[in-house]
């Protein structure tokens, strides 16, 4: 009875416990972290602003390419604000004004905003309106105080403008309503009242305008006029001293404008450095009496010696970079230079007008993953004994921003990844003898105490403190960041192109960068000038029997922002990230497909498409060519067109003939063309779907066990077409000018498999396409909403294989390979739903197997990942479904998609100027790892079934042990006590 | 049950034999008591025991009649569950329509042990097998109809295809909007 007593709570509680499982669709709040991460970043500093005063917490202010203010410790560079501004509200100029606002001006020179230094709210914003486009101006100069007030003087849009720095009014204004008028600078010299505008008209004329700080009053215009022209870079020497280049670029030009009086003095560069050849290029900074220019390579540093005269102070072929100058005292001005020499990185802080000592001077050793010296930023303090030291913000080729104090690296950010070009996944390497495998295995007492203090938190006895070590040990745990592949495939590496044209790997388990690569194909050469890395594709992904090769990625990029500029292809080792090889191509690649064949080391085959049309094969190798060749006359390729509305596609014909022949390159004929007539229809956007993307089925059971077969091709393109009056913004036009026509189009034959059109809707089109069903979201002109439409795409042709008989003996030729030259005949359905969001990127859930029902991934605007399960956009949802449907699990139909607030993938996170979405399988069928990158990075995984085939992550294997241990003593126990009472009745 | 198994097994020592040996002259060794004569059971011995021997057949027949039939009071009883369960799939349902499954099939294994007591060389026992045959396999088809309503036969075409894999095409065509 003893027993009993105490085994009915404990069953009780198992069950408890086991019903405690029941799955549910979001997060608990002790369950964010253990699965996702988010990181957040800022983009590459454009402008630095350092906030130092002598109370409140260091910081310094950046405004980045990618439309961000922030505001950085500068202890740690850890972010203590940031706002993104829109994709079109680029950020001009950035300064402090009184010590504590933030002023910035965007847009073009049009919004200027005062943030709050400390906390980063908003406190007046005020549009600047002109005449006409020009370079925009921010200065906030420190002696135009009136009272409580301080200046702000604002060019922008062809006006001057001086604004308030309380409220943001504008005080005066003064137009230069000039037609060729070109400002290029605007100057505030210390200690007056003037306002020097100057700048060039009809490219020979040099214009300078003098202006009264207080009122905006005209005091002064003069104008001088030069043969020879001006190219557009100046360099401020003094307040009023600029220095120019002629149109030849061989001539500095010293313009003083001193007291209003213009006058010029020209220098040939070949007198100050006898082997300059070709045109020179002036380096824009602002350290009085120096500056810099730079010819073949090599930077020289002249200064300026009164009266216009130039002396060559410095010629240097290393890298250089050149801060702005800092006041640091009564008179003096210093700033910094960094050049590099091999491996090692030499800052100096000099005075400017006394070049030949050094303030300071260090040598810095720098990975080399981070490339060359962008921007360098200086600000200093104080020593203790009261001597200047300085610390320099950097910013390096690769985006990244580091803060040097002393001749160390004090912090560093790494902010290329604010920009993602493009993302694939690598595996990790298998758990070897070999491989070393990061602490993971702890002792058996370690690993008892953390499963009993689990289990005191199941049972409801664990105090604060232990509920707190209990959380901390499922955030940390080690299991989730090796650096092997798990059972499960949750753990990859992440690859990812930044614009920087650098490869960064991230370990899904806890985000963390694991290797870096900066292309050295991308970077700048003689060959190719301006290299633009476009993207990412597997190139060797080993299994089965090429298991000793290390995965790879194929980076492709470009010599050039024009289409047929020649391509560069990378290879990267993913476990390694060592570039193996590099290709400059001798044709431009305009298209890379990716075939569905590899080789005998899993390297996948690729078509590269030229500008001119031609076909060329990689990997260059005879076995890929005997693969190729035998697939040879089925492998087609199309191309949109966008511009001219245009959809082609063509065969592979036979060998290149002409310059570039090789046996690797084919050319190709047109077969078909689609044309959109350009007058009613404009391509907005065209979506296929994903290469690697698994279905499990042809077959959709319905109600009453009826079947539907799903037409499934890999060649099925969506495209979205809009009027052309309608692809402005939203509200631009009528309900009646405005339509939206989508099409189905199949690739190979260029057959129109569906169209249908949306009158009164417009673009912006987001679209997804999985298996054999597309959504596509856009706005409804007539309703002011957004829609989400979903076409189901059905193969009729087979819906009469209904002979069980021939079904259960395979007398049928439903899996029997296909050609889409039979012409398949295709049924549709479709429905429309009202959505409340506007989208930015839309994905879809892929896994291993593809049985697990769909989510869609909505990047909705305010920057978060909403989860909509695909039944609420199935068009066979009606009002009223019958009791079969039911069953089957249609959604009775609703004119709105329902938003749950549960279901953000992102639960209180925002994943700040979200881009894209990409979805990995894990090897687990349910599971799917969720990837969001903007300018933040967010990865998460998702169950969109929940978890079926596995235990949940908290689940208490020592409460499971312990359970069992008791059953089995329980048994052993009855067992010898029925035993005894059995002897006892038999001697009775 | 187990217990007096147990008891009966090894552990015995000594025994009584109740069993009736009197029919048995031959293991006689007792004198029979005075009075006693066993003539008189032995005199009438074929008359009596034929016409027992009628009756026990008769009796046997009847009652293999009766095990035959027995199955047709359980159909009822297991339509009457199975209208009780109803058509969707739960536990219920399922261990009804199981049970309705295998008590025919276990009875059809154990035709020769239902009727074994009946075997006599005068009773007829083809008859009442088939009949007992007969009504449980029509327990057994009412089982399988009521799978079938449940919807657990794989008599539809869904049931062949829902895993067939998509067929592959030939061409492949790839390409998109130029880079």
């Amino acid at each position: 009875m003893a027993i009993r007593s105490f085994f009915v709570p404990f069953l009780l509680f198992v069950l408890c416990f086991y019903s405690s499982l029941c799955p549910v669709l979001s997060l608990y709040e002790d369950q964010v972290g253990l699965m996702d991460w988010h990181q957040q970043y800022i983009g590459k500093v454009k402008q630095a602003v350092f906030s130092t005063q002598k109370t409140g917490r260091r910081r310094v202010i950046v405004s980045t390419e990618e439309n961000v203010i922030a505001s950085l410790d500068l202890r740690h560079g850890e972010i203590f604000w940031r706002h993104l501004l829109g994709s079109n509200d680029v950020i001009d100029g950035i300064d402090i004004g009184l010590g504590k606002y933030v002023i910035t001006l965007s847009s073009g020179g049009s919004i200027l905003r005062s943030w709050n230094l400390p906390d980063g709210q908003l406190v007046w914003e005020s549009f600047l309106q002109g005449p006409k486009q020009s370079k925009s101006f921010l200065l906030v100069p420190t002696n135009l105080k009136t009272e409580k007030d301080n200046e702000i003087v604002v060019f922008s849009n062809g006006r001057l403008h001086a604004v308030s720095c309380i409220d943001g009014e504008v005080l005066w204004k003064k137009d230069f309503e000039a037609e060729s008028f070109e400002v290029q600078q605007v100057i505030k010299p210390p200690g007056s009242d003037l306002i020097y505008v100057v700048g060039f008209a009809a490219s020979s004329q040099f214009e300078m305008y003098q202006i009264n700080a207080r009122n905006g009053e005209l005091l002064k215009h003069e104008s001088a006029t030069l043969s020879s022209g001006f190219l557009r870079e100046v360099s401020l020497v003094s307040s009023e001293t600029i220095v120019a280049l002629d149109s030849t670029g061989s001539i500095l030009l010293t313009i003083s404008f001193q007291n209003g009086e213009i006058s010029f003095q020209q220098t040939p560069i070949s007198n100050l450095y006898e082997d300059s050849a070709g045109p020179a290029v002036i380096i824009p900074s602002s350290v009085p009496g120096i500056f810099a220019i730079k010819t073949n390579a090599i930077t020289i540093f002249i200064r300026v010696i009164g009266e216009g005269k130039l002396e060559v102070v410095e010629k240097t072929n290393h890298e250089t970079a050149v801060s702005d100058a800092l006041p640091i005292s009564e008179g003096e001005q210093a700033f910094a230079l960094i050049q590099h020499a091999g491996g090692e990185m030499h800052l100096a802080v000099k005075l400017a007008h006394d070049w030949d000592s050094n303030l300071l001077k260090e040598s810095i050793k720098m990975d080399q993953q981070r490339g060359l010296v962008h921007k360098v930023f200086i600000n200093n303090y104080i020593r203790t004994d009261r001597s200047h030291g300085f610390r320099v913000l950097i910013v390096m080729e690769d985006h990244s921003l580091l803060l040097l104090q002393q001749g160390l690296i004090v912090w560093s950010r790494e902010d290329g990844l604010a920009s993602i070009i493009d993302v694939t996944t690598s595996e990790l390497p298998l758990e070897r003898d070999g491989v070393s495998v990061a602490k993971v295995e702890h002792n058996l007492f370690e690993w008892l105490e953390g499963h009993m203090l689990k289990l005191k938190g199941t049972l409801m006895l664990a105090s604060p403190e232990d509920v707190a070590a209990i959380q901390s040990m499922r955030l940390k745990s080690s299991e989730k960041s090796k650096m092997t592949r798990d059972h499960n495939g949750f753990r990859k590496l992440l690859v990812v192109l930044t614009r920087a044209g650098k490869l960064f790997a991230l370990h899904t388990g806890d985000g963390r960068i694991v290797w870096s690569h900066l292309l050295r194909s991308l970077h700048k050469s003689e060959a190719c000038q301006s290299p633009i890395g476009l993207n990412l594709y597997q190139w060797q992904v080993p299994h089965h029997h090429a298991m000793d090769e290390n995965p790879s990625v194929l980076v492709v990029s470009r010599c050039g922002p024009s289409s047929d500029a020649p391509g560069v292809l990378s290879f990267v080792d993913t476990y390694t990230g060592k570039e193996l090889s590099s290709l400059s191509l001798a044709h431009a690649a305009t298209q890379v497909i990716p075939l569905p064949y590899t080789d005998s080391t899993e390297q996948r085959l690729h078509l590269l498409i030229d500008s001119d049309k031609h076909a060329h094969l990689y990997p260059k190798t005879s076995e890929a060519l005997n693969i190729f060749k035998r697939e040879f006359s089925n492998i087609y390729w199309y191309s949109v067109e966008g511009h001219n509305g245009i959809i082609k596609g063509h065969a592979l014909k036979c060998k290149c003939t002409g310059k570039v022949a090789d046996e690797f390159c084919f050319d190709t004929r047109e077969l078909w063309s689609v044309v959109f007539p350009s007058e009613s229809e404009k391509i907005i956007a065209t979506v296929t779907r994903k290469l690697n993307e698994v279905v499990h089925t042809q077959a959709k059971v319905i109600a009453d066990q009826d079947v539907m077969y799903k037409y499934i091709s890999k060649n099925v393109l969506f495209v979205a077409t809009v009027a052309p009056k309608g692809s402005g913004e939203i509200g631009s036009v009528t309900p009646e000018e405005s339509w939206l026509v989508a099409y189905l189009i199949d690739t190979v034959t260029g057959r129109i498999l569906h169209r249908v059109t949306h009158h009164g809707a417009q673009g912006p089109v987001h679209a997804v396409f999985s298996e054999n069903w597309v959504v596509y979201h856009y706005f409804n002109l007539r309703a002011h909403r957004y829609e989400m439409s979903v076409i189901e795409i059905y193969d009729q042709s087979r819906a009469d294989n209904k002979d069980v008989w021939k079904l259960v003996l395979g007398k049928h030729n439903l899996t029997s390979p296909i050609s889409l030259f039979s012409r398949p005949e295709v049924i549709t359905k479709s429905q429309s739903y009202f959505f409340t969001h506007s989208v930015k990127a839309i994905a879809v859930t892929s896994t291993a197997k593809g049985i697990t029902s769909k989510q869609l991934l909505i990047g909705t605007i305010g920057d978060q990942v909403l989860a909509l399960d695909k039944r609420f956009l199935d068009p066979r949802r009606s009002v009223n479904p019958t009791q079969a449907e039911k069953e089957e699990g249609i959604i009775p139909l609703t004119d709105s998609l329902p938003i749950i607030p549960q279901s953000y993938v992102t639960h209180a996170l925002r994943v700040e100027g979200l881009r894209g979405i990409v979805t990995v399988p894990a090897k687990l069928e349910s599971t799917t790892l969720v990837f969001a990158h903007g300018v933040d990075l967010f990865f998460t995984q998702l169950a969109p079934s929940r978890t079926y085939d596995s235990l949940t992550e908290d689940f208490n294997y020592a409460l499971l042990l312990i359970t069992i241990v008791a059953l089995v003593a329980a048994i052993f126990v009855t067992w010898r006590l029925s035993e005894r009472k059995e002897l006892q009745e038999k001697w009775r | 049950m187990e217990k007096g198994k147990g008891v009966m097994g090894s552990g015995r020592r000594w025994a009584v034999d109740f069993s009736d040996n009197s029919t048995a002259p031959s293991s006689r060794d007792i004198p029979d008591p005075p009075g006693f004569t066993r003539a008189s059971v032995d005199q009438d011995d074929s008359t009596v025991s034929r016409q027992k021997k009628d009756a026990e057949s008769n009796w046997k027949a009847q009652k293999a009649w009766e095990v035959a039939q027995a199955p047709f009071k359980n159909l009822l009883m297991m339509g009457f569950m199975m209208w009780m369960a109803g058509n969707t799939v739960h536990l219920f349902s399922i261990g009804i329509t199981f049970s309705a499954l295998w008590q025919p099939i276990s009875a059809l294994q154990g035709v020769g042990k239902v009727f074994e007591p009946y075997k006599d060389s005068k009773v007829e026992l083809l008859g009442p097998k088939l009949l007992f045959i007969a009504l449980n396999l029509g327990g057994l088809a009412l089982g399988v109809w009521k799978l079938n309503t449940l919807g657990l036969l794989p008599t539809h075409a869904s049931d062949w295809v829902s895993s067939l894999p998509p067929a592959q095409e030939v061409e492949y065509s790839g390409g998109g909007i130029p880079l």
